[in-house]
């Protein structure tokens, strides 16, 4: 229980804001932010998802790795006297006085179950699974949403017409935050479109590359098997050991 | 000459046969079909709702891409679009027509792309049949090398490339532009009153049935008459003509199947293309034993 403990004050140490250990005195610089309608007050270098924990929340959920790689910490905002909804990480977003925002941890969408090896590859498949695919009118609403600047749209518009290629390509950046999805005002999840795509494309697109294959003859050949042996049958002091005298490059 | 060329996404799945075969006879003609990078849906069915401005941003944002590629200069026919699917010219033109006549509409269609440039309503959408009428059917005619002899076709057209009248590509109540193609290419045509009665069009979603009924009078007529083979334009035409033949039998056991070509099939045919742009595969009917028949095709 209390090695326990301990691993939570280190991950709490580890996520407490940059301004930790700075007196409020030396921070020049404030803006004043609306969380869920609430005015505070914060320095300005903070990212929304730090303001956040500065003005004295504790996120559960909404925060992830803290460097835009998760997509658990979608965040949409106004910014002070503009009429457009903007969308973007928290983790990556600076504040900037005036702005009104909310986290949203979480976007409700349907996630078909299906088995790619059981499918044609054609359009027809995303029509089975996504139909509302083709209810897009191309308002761009998601391109516009999406924190990893894809282009969400043209990924959509490439499974209408069936171009696998096309919708991999586009969305291989993506970290499936669901903010297109929120924003959508055809209802289309396109993240999950995307995931169909790129699974159908690794499995029928691509063909399988040479050096995998001659790698997956040389396992069930064995060829790895004893030095795989080797060291699963060693402790853990042995395995400590091991790790420290390793071969290495130098820093 | 190099010209955009707006597919959509039939040319793309189930009608594949259409863009090969069509890219086939332009290329033999001298024209390049470039295909309009990043294009989106259409719009599908042209939006009538006087307030509904939402369904002509596809559309639009298409044209947009028109007006980028000739900047960057990677098409010749500087003013123009080049569609193939009845569909899609009927969409694209009529929402061009409606930002063109409406000014407030174009203004609020590009404020809401604002990310995109806007669009000056100074591209024009076109349709294949009208870029060959265009090329010249005698030019057409000297490229054949299998000449239709004896073939009889019945020339079918639908309602998106004619109707309504300001969007419409010939005489709505009584087309020829097929006709005059088809005699070019040296087929018997047998012109019939049913080439422009609606063929059921979404209805074949929901209502099988029913559009298999259509299908029956339209084919059955031209078979009357002494058809042999119908050609359409029309990807949708198409599918309810040939696919739903299969429904036609279902009822009609006496009905005799005939096939239904895209227009640019017997255009290759006739300038003895190979059989890889023809793409037979996809027709429901299998034309291959008439023209074999015929001596068109080995």
């Amino acid at each position: 229980m209390e090695e326990k403990n301990n691993i939570m004050e280190r991950i709490a140490e580890a996520n407490r804001p940059v301004t930790t250990g700075v007196d409020e005195k030396d921070i020049k610089d404030w803006v004043t932010i609306y969380i869920m309608g609430k005015g505070y007050r914060v320095p300005a270098d903070l990212t929304i998802l730090t303001a956040i924990e500065y003005a004295g929340y504790r996120l559960l959920r909404s925060v992830g790795c803290r460097q835009g790689h998760c997509g658990a910490c979608a965040t949409v905002f106004r910014r002070a006297g503009e009429y457009k909804l903007q969308a973007d990480l928290a983790c990556q977003t600076r504040v900037e006085d005036g702005m009104y925002l909310v986290q949203i941890p979480f976007s409700p969408a349907e996630k078909a179950i299906y088995d790619i090896s059981k499918e044609p590859y054609d359009a027809s498949v995303f029509m089975k699974y996504y139909p509302e695919v083709a209810r897009c009118v191309s308002c761009n609403t998601c391109t516009k949403s999406c924190p990893q600047d894809l282009e969400v749209m043209d990924y959509v518009q490439a499974a209408i017409r069936g171009d696998f290629e096309l919708v991999a390509d586009n969305s291989f950046d993506c970290i499936q935050c669901g903010l297109c999805a929120i924003r959508c005002p055809a209802e289309i999840v396109q993240y999950h479109v995307a995931q169909l795509g790129r699974r159908m494309y690794g499995r029928y697109g691509l063909s399988m590359p040479e050096h995998l294959k001659k790698r997956v003859e040389e396992i069930e050949q064995g060829k790895f098997k004893e030095a795989m042996d080797n060291i699963t049958s060693k402790s853990r002091e042995e395995l400590e050991k091991m790790y420290a005298e390793r071969q290495r490059e130098p820093d | 000459m190099r010209i955009a060329y707006y597919p959509g996404c039939t040319l793309k799945t189930t009608a594949k046969n259409f863009e090969t075969s069509a890219i086939a006879i332009a290329q033999q003609l001298g024209v390049e079909f470039v295909e309009l990078p990043r294009w989106t849906c259409c719009g599908t069915v042209f939006s009538l709702t006087s307030d509904d401005l939402i369904h002509h941003v596809a559309p639009i944002r298409n044209l947009i891409r028109v007006q980028e590629m000739v900047k960057r200069k990677q098409v010749d026919d500087e003013k123009r679009i080049l569609t193939l699917c009845s569909m899609c010219f009927n969409t694209l033109k009529r929402s061009n027509l409606r930002v063109k006549e409406n000014i407030e509409d174009l203004k609020k269609i590009n404020n809401l792309m604002y990310l995109e440039e806007d669009y000056c309503a100074e591209i024009e959408v076109i349709h294949l049949l009208q870029l060959l009428k265009e090329i010249g059917f005698d030019k057409i005619k000297a490229k054949v090398k299998n000449p239709l002899n004896n073939l009889k076709v019945a020339p079918y057209y639908g309602c998106m490339i004619l109707r309504p009248l300001e969007v419409g590509i010939d005489d709505p109540e009584d087309p020829t532009i097929q006709r005059d193609l088809l005699e070019a290419l040296g087929a018997e045509v047998i012109d019939n009153p049913y080439k422009k009665v609606c063929c059921g069009s979404y209805q074949t979603v929901n209502n099988k049935e029913k559009v298999a009924e259509l299908a029956f009078d339209i084919l059955t007529h031209a078979q009357r008459e002494g058809a042999e083979a119908i050609t359409t334009c029309c990807p949708l035409c198409s599918f309810n003509l040939d696919f739903r033949q299969k429904e036609v039998l279902k009822k009609h056991p006496d009905f005799k199947q005939i096939p239904v070509f895209y227009i640019t099939q017997l255009i290759a045919v006739a300038f003895g293309l190979d059989n890889k742009t023809l793409g037979f595969d996809q027709n429901y009917v299998d034309p291959k034993l008439l023209l074999k028949n015929k001596g068109l095709i080995k």
